[in-house]
């Protein structure tokens, strides 16, 4: 056992227990708790002490006692050193002691002895402390969206820092600022619109693509290796050069403020990573079915409708998600084009709200909620096609 | 026979991609090619609007004699900057009623008036009045005259179709002494926001690449910000880093960390002294950069990741043998590895960011040392409503991209021939 591994070990776990708690300690402040202090150098020493203890107990005692006594021990100590704290604030730290402990077990003075331990010993750390911080880094924002839409103005101003959701006002006035966004400010509409420009340009984008996906992955024609290049090319082609051009033109023709407009528009822009995605999976599906289709005396829209279309569903509903996905999120072309209310996609809506006179931010927060919400769920349900969508084509973004 | 075939697949092969290839060329190619047109040309916002002719129709009575009406026609051209040539008017009128008189502009013919109203300059009006009466000596019915409306026609000249061409816009965007500036603030966002997004993606897929509890979830976790919609993300982060009421500054207040509220968005320079040395740090941009890797790590964690898992095991387990270290390990097996992919995804990312609009333009709108050249063409083009140097703008992106793509596309050719 080498004292180096020893001091390492004390010093990385330590470390890990006491950002784990400072996490803990900023959730409990969000919930309006005053508490101002993280106590860095008593808990890193005492974090210490207790890393050693557990290394001295080893195998001695039961491991389930072992950890329930060292992760008490902890949350004691943490309770004498902060004062007037409610119960379920220290029962926190005692879990996440608890946890702490569960992860060191392993790194008895066997593993301390062993060649590169410190080193093993700080990248598992590293991967944990990873795991932690980049959970937190990034649902922090969405629960802050979260919150922020259940509270009120008055209470925000008081306590900048409280944010706690009472329960016992009832839902009503929960979700006041979600009725408010959807009756005073229009958001059913908005919503409305969104869905049936997103669906839309999954449609128009599909009738289009197929067919030229087949085209490109299976027929012989001039042009067609000029034709795939230049997919990707105009693929890589970004809105904002688009955008003066499309404007002086769309006004000229009359197509601002309009849906039919924009369907245009989003459909042209993801038709190329449509087709490009599409042709790519239509190329992996084997000839001879095809041929056995010709046999049988089918004609091209016959093989594409009977062979084609059933075998690459999965293919079809990736990019189906993937283009509702760039649709639904959109903003530059619905900026431009958009400016009468009536006619408002939900990313639109808001930023109109934000520009617009001093809106409440618990409206702000709840109309965000409302259009990032479905985009979620979508997600996270779909999310086999939705992965498969963005890695082949993740080139836009 | 078997040319026959071909003749027909090569048929079947135009008709099935015509639709996408018409519709894409009318929305982005022809559109790219129109920003160069412009960019030669003094156009603005104002102008875009087509001119017209207009006319309002007032009624009235005239006293003491209900068979006889008079009608003034309003007239005006509605743009403030340009003519219009060779006006006419057409107004409809019910049965039995005729004018008595017609100045030598108009005519009067089976019910229908028809007047050659010649050439209005800008801003242009007059006042047409006609008198006119009942046939049959009966009273005249003022709604039956107002249901019908007047037609004008008219010949302007479209602004953005005429020959006249100026260097003027280049001039103002080279010369501009904001030039230089923008050039820098648009590469050291889109530099350091590629790099931050790789690195971060980096070690995401090397954590997420090791077994552990709730690891698909994390996966999913990582691709939130990504999936998420921009507008909603950057309001989000606006309140989160408000200087007043925002969340961040309050926390590092409470826990003493800093003395007073900083202005992550709206502050441009922070001094810091690093070792006894002032920098001066952009301090906005910098907050910005922050941003747009939390939103684009998890693209590069997803290409990497995939990449991650090819990597045979087997490779692992020697160096395990030869008694390797994590650090040798990830710099001579892992990084190899998936170094072809970082360089792609380093391209890639560097054309997006390069081209990134709307997460600076809803955090800062531009302001405070944030204005990058996507800004810039948003701000001359509608802000301010020069089109033409929103267009010229434009145009420098084009051909900074030109290049990019040129070297990206040598660089995936590389890559092709050493597969």
């Amino acid at each position: 056992m080498k004292i180096k591994n020893i001091f390492t070990y004390c010093f990385i776990s330590s470390l890990f227990l006491f950002s784990l708690i400072c996490i803990w300690k900023i959730l409990v402040t969000l919930q309006g708790i005053e508490l101002t202090n993280f106590n860095f150098n008593k808990l890193f020493i005492f974090g210490i002490i207790l890393c050693a203890i557990n290394l001295l107990i080893g195998k001695k005692l039961n491991l389930n006692i072992k950890l329930i006594l060292l992760a008490l021990l902890f949350s004691i100590f943490d309770y004498f050193i902060s004062t007037n704290l409610p119960i379920w604030y220290s029962f926190g730290i005692f879990l996440i002691s608890l946890f702490f402990f569960n992860n060191i077990k392993d790194y008895d003075k066997n593993f301390l002895s062993k060649n590169h331990s410190s080193q093993k010993l700080f990248f598992n750390f590293l991967t944990l402390f990873g795991i932690t911080l980049f959970s937190f880094v990034i649902l922090f924002p969405f629960y802050m969206m979260l919150v922020t839409s259940f509270k009120t103005q008055a209470l925000l101003l008081l306590n900048p820092l409280d944010f706690s959701i009472n329960f016992a006002q009832g839902l009503p006035a929960l979700f006041k600022s979600y009725f408010i966004v959807f009756k005073d400010y229009n958001f059913g509409r908005y919503m409305l619109t969104s869905t049936i420009v997103s669906l839309g340009t999954v449609i128009i984008t599909l009738i289009f693509a197929i067919p030229a996906a087949y085209a490109v992955a299976r027929l012989n024609f001039f042009g067609k290796n000029f034709l795939s290049t230049s997919i990707l090319i105009i693929y890589l082609f970004p809105a904002i050069v688009l955008v003066i051009p499309l404007y002086t033109i769309f006004s000229q023709l009359g197509l601002r403020n309009s849906i039919e407009g924009l369907l245009i528009v989003y459909t042209a822009t993801t038709l190329p990573v449509a087709i490009y995605m599409l042709q790519g999976y239509f190329k992996s599906i084997p000839k001879e079915l095809e041929e056995a289709g010709i046999i049988d005396g089918q004609n091209w829209l016959g093989i594409i409708f009977k062979i084609i279309l059933p075998l690459s569903l999965p293919a079809i509903s990736s990019v189906a998600l993937y283009v509702f996905m760039i649709a639904w999120n959109e903003f530059l072309f619905s900026l431009m084009f958009l400016d009468r209310p009536n006619t408002f996609t939900l990313s639109r809506a808001i930023q109109f709200l934000n520009v617009g006179a001093e809106t409440p931010r618990q409206y702000l927060m709840a109309g965000s909620v409302v259009v990032t919400l479905p985009i979620l769920i979508i997600f996270v349900y779909f999310e086999k096609y939705l992965v498969s969508g963005l890695t082949a084509g993740s080139v836009k973004g | 026979m078997s040319s026959k075939l071909a003749k027909i697949e090569k048929r079947t092969a135009y008709l099935l991609i015509l639709p996408s290839v018409l519709l894409v060329f009318s929305i982005i190619l022809f559109p790219i090619f129109s920003n160069i047109w412009i960019s030669f040309k003094n156009v603005e916002l104002k102008d875009l609007r087509i001119p017209e002719p207009r006319a309002k129709k007032l009624v009235k009575s005239i006293k003491d004699n209900p068979t006889q009406i008079k009608i003034i026609y309003k007239l005006r051209n509605s743009s403030l900057t340009q003519e219009i040539t060779n006006v006419k008017f057409k107004d409809k009128y019910p049965d039995n009623i005729e004018p008595i008189s017609l100045n030598n502009k108009c005519q009067f013919k089976s019910n229908l008036l028809k007047c050659e109203l010649g050439n209005w300059p800008k801003k242009y009006r007059e006042n047409l009045e006609i008198v006119f009466q009942n046939t049959n000596n009966q009273e005249i019915s003022k709604k039956e005259l107002k249901s019908y409306k007047p037609k004008l026609s008219g010949k302007s000249q479209n602004i953005l179709l005429t020959y006249e061409f100026t260097l003027n816009n280049f001039k103002k965007v080279i010369k501009d002494k904001a030039f230089i500036d923008l050039l820098s603030t648009t590469f050291y966002y889109t530099f350091f926001g590629t790099i931050g997004a790789i690195v971060f993606g980096i070690l995401a897929a090397q954590m997420v690449n090791q077994k552990f509890f709730g690891r698909t979830f994390m996966r999913s976790v990582l691709l939130f910000p990504y999936v998420a919609p921009v507008v909603a993300l950057a309001y989000t982060w606006e309140l989160l880093l408000d200087p007043t009421s925002g969340t961040l500054n309050n926390l590092l207040i409470n826990y003493q960390i800093i003395d007073g509220p900083i202005n992550l968005l709206g502050q441009k320079y922070v001094t810091l002294n690093i070792l006894g040395f002032d920098f001066k740090l952009r301090l906005a941009l910098t907050t910005v950069i922050i941003f747009e890797i939390w939103r684009y790590f998890p693209l590069a964690f997803l290409f990497i990741l995939a990449r991650l898992q090819a990597v045979p095991k087997e490779l692992y387990e020697a160096a395990d043998v030869d008694g390797a270290n994590p650090i040798q390990k990830f710099l001579n097996i892992t990084l190899p590895q998936i170094l072809a992919v970082i360089s792609i995804l380093f391209m890639i990312r560097f054309i997006w960011n390069f081209n990134k609009f709307e997460d600076i333009f809803l955090l800062t709108g531009g302001a405070s040392g944030t204005r990058t050249l996507p800004i810039n063409v948003y701000q001359q083009g509608f802000s301010i409503g020069d089109i033409g140097m929103g267009s010229a703008v434009s145009i420098v992106i084009v051909v900074f991209l030109l290049i990019f793509m040129f070297i990206y596309f040598k660089l995936l050719g590389k890559r092709a021939d050493e597969n």
